[in-house]
């Protein structure tokens, strides 16, 4: 049954990351981070379920706590960039690029 | 066998709750509206049936008959779905009230009913009851915003913004009002929070009277209640959210609202008031005349404020309600601390 | 009966973790995502971490979300034209190339290592909210401090960054 949980863990991630390369949308691309650390979250779960310790569902607190954080200010630099560009196309925010 | 009779029971068990919810929601309806009628000198609707008690099935009839409008603006599967999230959200949550003490089971099977788990007085005894409560009431926000949203009007999207916004804000203070009841009690289930209410002193409301008011407070905010009732205030956003909905999906916005009042009534009475403590009269007539009370108190408080204007409202919740939520969570955990160790 | 409800849940998840990355509607992303997180909230229930599962719907669903549907509703994003740029099927295959391969990865790592069945360890008496509880506030003391240091400066850092420069 373990094996189950982390594959679909590893699926749920493999999702996020696909997401973020193809998606152009700053907000979607911000959700597919989410997605990933959900993805995370729930292997974390199902190894302290089957390792019978607590660990894994207290570094589950943190993720979220870390990811309430990133969501905060990622979703500012997202309303920022669409205050001063008009837009929130990924690939018109070049500016730094080289 | 063995594994069907306990499904089918937990099966009616639950119709049987969400109807007499459903029956009492259709009621307070009619309270409502004749409280206000006493409230302000006049009658209210009175002419449906003996003392107006017809008028719900009227309106539910009405409800239902009427042409149902589907706006061509409208984002046609979110603005379909909105109302139904409202209606499931404000519902669900009752499964964690516990009602009674039992259901009496036991003189109808004898012993075949201790074999089940099922002769209590709650659908659903949770030992992550109140969290269960918050999670599920903070997924009714998004009814409320995407109903509002995909009207595609703009007096619904700012009835709906304004909606989520208070809810999302409001929602912390409940939270923190509630965390000095659940310190006091060590648990998180509804049960043993109104057992460990058993007689009238350890009612909570007399160890957390500050914690009551702020209760009281937010969550008159919480479900939009006047004087917070900014959400779909009449005169300034036609009626917020829910101005192009019509018939029965504006019905269903209506018993959302009337069951969340319900459900915070009870709420209250769960946490204290004892929920179905009580001397002389059975558990269930205690907890009904507890919860109605509330509902009373409520519509009361309705008829008497005005409505706040909506800055005052969130400066309000964050600058008020925030910071004395968190001093009584930490004067319970002090207090409670030294009587701990005063008391060995 | 575990596996019946795993499979009904992670269908939930899977799908709309797929919605959500190929869906090109902002909104239906968002509301695709809270589906997401109730479903993983489903499966934390089915793992017996009651507590963090509804955390997961207060927290992730409840507060997080509302928080990107703000900004798309805000913004106005759904109506907002978003060019398909070009070279984007090239991108899609790339992506589904990728997926493949990270998960064919995963699988190999799966059979070469991990045990074929591990039991369940029940954990004994207290219920998950008093375990997790006792953990954060003996054990975890520390990290728990710093996480709300992280949060206030996330607070900070967040009006900052969105306020109006007027």
């Amino acid at each position: 049954m373990l094996e189950h949980y982390l594959f679909l863990s590893a699926a749920l991630f493999t999702l996020g990351v696909v997401g973020v390369m193809i998606r152009r949308n700053l907000i979607v691309v911000l959700m597919c981070l989410e997605m990933m650390l959900n993805a995370v979250n729930l292997s974390f779960i199902a190894f302290a379920r089957y390792l019978g310790s607590v660990e894994g569902q207290i570094i589950v607190l943190f993720t979220m706590v870390v990811a309430a954080c990133e969501v905060a200010v990622g979703l500012a630099i997202a309303v920022a960039v669409f205050r001063s560009r008009g837009t929130i196309n990924v690939n018109d925010v070049n500016l730094l690029k080289w | 066998m063995d594994l069907a009779i306990p499904v089918i029971l937990v099966i009616v068990k639950v119709l049987l709750v969400i109807f007499v919810v459903l029956t009492f929601v259709a009621y307070t309806t009619l309270l409502e509206r004749r409280v206000l009628g006493w409230f302000q000198v006049r009658l209210g609707p009175n002419r449906v049936g003996p003392w107006g008690l017809l008028q719900p099935l009227a309106d539910g009839a009405k409800l239902l008959l009427k042409e149902e409008v589907t706006v061509t603006a409208a984002n046609r599967w979110i603005y379909l779905v909105a109302p139904l999230i409202v209606v499931t959200c404000a519902l669900t949550p009752f499964a964690v009230i516990p009602f009674a003490k039992d259901l009496y089971l036991d003189r109808i099977f004898d012993q075949a009913a201790s074999k089940f788990v099922l002769n209590t007085g709650v659908i659903s005894d949770l030992n992550v009851g109140i969290l269960f409560v918050f999670a599920v009431s903070s997924l009714g926000t998004y009814g409320v915003l995407l109903g509002g949203w995909s009207s595609n009007n703009k007096y619904s999207l700012l009835g709906g913004v304004r909606a989520g916004a208070q809810m999302i804000s409001y929602e912390l203070a409940l939270s923190l009002s509630v965390i000095g009841v659940l310190l006091l009690a060590g648990t998180l289930s509804l049960t043993q929070i109104v057992e460990a209410q058993d007689s009238v002193w350890k009612w909570y409301v007399f160890r957390q009277p500050l914690g009551f008011i702020l209760f009281l407070i937010a969550g008159s905010a919480e479900i939009g209640r006047t004087p917070f009732d900014l959400v779909e205030c009449e005169n300034e956003l036609v009626a917020g959210y829910q101005t192009e909905y019509s018939a029965m999906k504006f019905g269903l916005f209506y018993l959302g609202e009337y069951a969340h009042l319900l459900f915070l009534s009870a709420l209250m009475t769960t946490l204290y008031f004892g929920g179905w403590q009580g001397p002389f009269f059975p558990p269930i007539v205690w907890f009904l005349i507890k919860t109605f009370f509330f509902a009373f108190v409520f519509i009361w408080i309705r008829a008497t404020y005005p409505r706040l204007r909506y800055d005052r409202v969130m400066a309000f919740g964050w600058k008020v309600l925030l910071p004395v939520g968190l001093f009584n969570v930490m004067v319970t955990a002090f207090v409670y601390t030294l009587w701990l160790q005063y008391r060995g | 009966m575990e596996q019946i409800f795993f499979y009904i849940l992670g269908a939930i998840t899977l799908v709309s973790a797929f919605l959500v990355v190929s869906l090109r509607r902002p909104i239906q992303n968002v509301l695709f995502m809270i589906l997401m997180m109730v479903g993983l909230a489903g499966l934390f229930i089915l793992l017996h971490a009651e507590f963090v599962a509804m955390v997961q719907l207060v927290v992730y669903a409840g507060a997080i979300m509302v928080l990107f549907l703000f900004v798309i509703m805000l913004l106005n994003l759904d109506q907002l034209k978003m060019p398909p740029p070009e070279g984007s099927h090239v991108r899609w295959w790339a992506g589904a190339v990728i997926a493949f391969a990270v998960m064919g990865l995963i699988w190999l790592a799966f059979k070469m290592y991990l045990a074929p069945e591990v039991p369940p360890v029940e954990q004994a008496g207290a219920s998950n909210t008093v375990v997790v509880g006792k953990a954060l506030f003996t054990t975890y003391l520390l990290p728990f401090e710093i996480a709300s240091v992280l949060l206030l400066a996330a607070i900070v850092g967040s009006v900052l960054l969105a306020r109006s420069r007027s």
